[in-house]
């Protein structure tokens, strides 16, 4: 029980300032960076392996008892997504590297990456609902410094509206916990869920589930709630875009799952048909609305939302099988989508625009990008025998065994639909030969090739190990929907009300 | 006393709205920042120390002393204070670059990153 969870995040705490600290020495900042970004690597593949070791891992701050300190929680949900987060911050800084000018690095671009990754680490471990609700200020701040950083209008207007709507998004989050708090009187998770079992009314704690469904799907871009991702994502630079597509969304995602999941079982129990019409909603406008685009990341961002649908499908089934599925399926889409974004990102950078139709020829141009470009979509369409095809796979076997029809035929359809889009973005970058002098262009430097195709390389090797990865998920799933267990392992045996009555007697 | 705080919260939440739906972007930061307030006042209503979390501090037989309530909703309104505070700094910068950008203060002329 000793105190490492906050390890990870005191790194990144230490690595920011140091950046800042060091910011004109441009190679000590990096490397102080990389370093820190390393540490939290190995650490959370290091905790990948204790998890499965020895179960849920659990840290007081300043060693108070659970209901009144604050609680670290780590189980195999908060590892896999851990690990990935980093895997992909990592990957950022090498690809932020090639593709900034200097002008990012003075103005705290890496501080700022740093920061964000220290708010969705602090998320994806917190166990007290307030906590939670300050580490997603600490990295919506951090985003919000990301999306403007550089100034121009696009950037400026773009900026605006995510900044609006998700802070809204927060302001929904903060009167959430002040229900959660004037109901059952306290904040630690563990504690919630222990005392919403005795609540006499139910109706109240299904409102207040509601006010968190809007909260965290407005800030996981769920259907109604979706219309800041399209129009902002596309106007920081690709890094920025990348890592927000990899982290932000699927922090709210993962919230969900930590919420409902995990504390308001009966809650979600009840809103699971509302969850799911959501779900394919989601996931068909989302791919609808990447039909229509011609801009690379306008047609990503899209496909952002559709993914999110399969995500939010993987809670709406409301059991450790469906959950255990999402987990997977959420794990390879943060992988898969920013690898995407790394290599349409580099094909934006050699013709200059985002532009399909003004794009072309590039396969012959540029070979190793179109090999990777062709896995990345192949995987995030869901065949065999990338990681996309087990994600899909396993939401679409436990939807069959749970019966619901609607949301697996639509998830089935939504497959092709994805790979229609993403055949468009083939056919105009990389396949057709209108542009009229390939041998003109610029070559793509090995900075940016490399990130993306690292991570496709990733998605596959998780292809084809898919059943460590599966099995992993399986017990992950269960641990995340293993209520009982979760109050035991943050307050011991007894359960959090007898240390609560104990203490304050 | 206990008719006052809700109808403040009310309003507070009423004036935000209205404000949220206006076209400007000042109006609309501005009600971004009173639905904080009113938000903080919710919270603040939670803590009445009666079913929810007890003062510290009680008498011997455990019954709760005058003057005292719970501190918690408190330190999670400091707390929420000093967030929305640093928020309101950054949002005010944005709103004056993006009037340096656009020359405007009106939301229907930010609309080119809606169409490209």
């Amino acid at each position: 029980m000793a105190n490492h969870l906050f390890l990870p995040l005191v790194s990144l705490m230490i690595g920011a300032a140091l950046a800042v600290l060091f910011g004109r020495q441009r190679w000590l900042a990096r490397g102080i960076v990389v370093g820190s970004v390393l540490f939290h690597l190995v650490y959370s593949l290091r905790l990948l392996w204790v998890v499965a070791e020895h179960g849920r891992q659990v840290s007081q701050a300043g060693g108070w008892l659970a209901p009144f300190g604050i609680t670290f929680v780590a189980d195999g949900a908060s590892a896999i997504m851990l690990a990935v987060a980093s895997l992909l911050t990592l990957m950022t800084v090498l690809y932020s590297f090639a593709s900034l000018d200097e002008g990012y690095e003075r103005y705290f671009y890496y501080p700022l990456l740093l920061l964000l990754l220290l708010g969705v680490s602090g998320a994806f471990m917190t166990g007290d609902l307030f906590n939670l609700y300050v580490w997603f200020e600490v990295l919506l701040l951090a985003s919000f410094g990301l999306i403007t950083l550089g100034g121009t209008r696009a950037q400026l207007e773009g900026g605006l509206k995510y900044v609006v709507l998700n802070l809204f998004g927060s302001i929904a989050f903060l009167i959430g916990c002040g229900l959660v708090y004037g109901v059952v009187g306290t904040l630690n998770m563990a504690h919630i869920a222990e005392r919403m079992q005795t609540i006499q009314q139910p109706g109240i704690m299904t409102a207040i589930a509601c006010v968190f469904l809007f909260a965290f799907g407005s800030k996981a871009a769920i259907l109604p709630l979706f219309f800041w991702l399209p129009t902002s994502y596309h106007t920081p630079p690709v890094a920025v875009t990348a890592i927000f597509s990899g982290l932000l969304t699927k922090v709210g995602a993962y919230s969900l799952y930590r919420l409902l999941g995990t504390v308001m079982q009966n809650e979600l129990i009840h809103l699971a048909p509302w969850i799911l019409t959501i779900a394919w909603l989601t996931m068909l406008v989302g791919v609808f609305g990447a039909m229509a685009q011609m801009n690379v990341r306008r047609i990503l961002s899209f496909h952002i939302v559709s993914q999110i649908g399969y995500s939010v499908m993987g809670l709406g089934l409301a059991s450790s099988l469906g959950l255990a599925a999402g987990l997977l399926f959420t794990a390879h889409v943060m992988i898969v989508k920013t690898a995407l974004f790394f290599i349409g990102g580099a094909a934006e950078q050699i013709y200059g625009t985002g532009d399909i139709k003004k794009m072309g020829g590039l396969a012959r141009r540029e070979p190793a990008l179109a090999i990777f470009w062709f896995l990345g979509i192949i995987s995030l369409a869901g065949l065999p025998p990338m990681s996309g095809f087990f994600g899909k796979l396993a939401l679409l076997q436990a939807g069959v065994t749970q019966g619901a029809w609607l949301v697996t035929s639509v998830a089935t359809l939504t497959g092709i639909l994805t790979l229609f889009s993403m055949l468009k973005i083939w056919n105009e970058v990389f396949w057709k030969k209108s542009y009229a002098d390939v041998s003109k262009l610029p070559r793509v430097s090995p900075g940016l090739l490399l990130p993306g195709a690292l991570l496709v390389i990733v998605s596959l090797a998780l292809g084809l190990g898919a059943s460590v990865l599966v099995d992993y998920t399986t017990v992950a799933g269960m641990q995340l929907f293993d209520q009982a267990g979760y109050i035991q392992s943050v307050c011991g045996l007894d359960g959090c009300e007898a240390v609560f009555q104990t203490a304050i007697r | 006393m206990s008719i006052l705080l809700p109808v403040a919260i009310g309003s507070l939440f009423a004036g935000a709205i209205y404000l949220l739906l206006r076209r400007s972007v000042v109006k609309l930061f501005l009600g971004l920042t009173l639905l904080s307030h009113g938000v903080h006042l919710l919270i603040f209503s939670m803590g009445d120390g009666l079913r929810r979390g007890l003062p510290p501090i009680t008498a011997a037989d455990g019954s709760t002393l005058p003057g005292t309530t719970d501190p918690l909703v408190q330190a999670l309104i400091l707390t929420a204070i000093v967030i929305s505070f640093g928020i309101l700094a950054f949002i005010l910068a944005l709103a004056y670059r993006a009037n340096q950008a656009v020359k405007s203060d009106d939301l229907d002329d930010m609309v080119t990153t809606d169409r490209l």
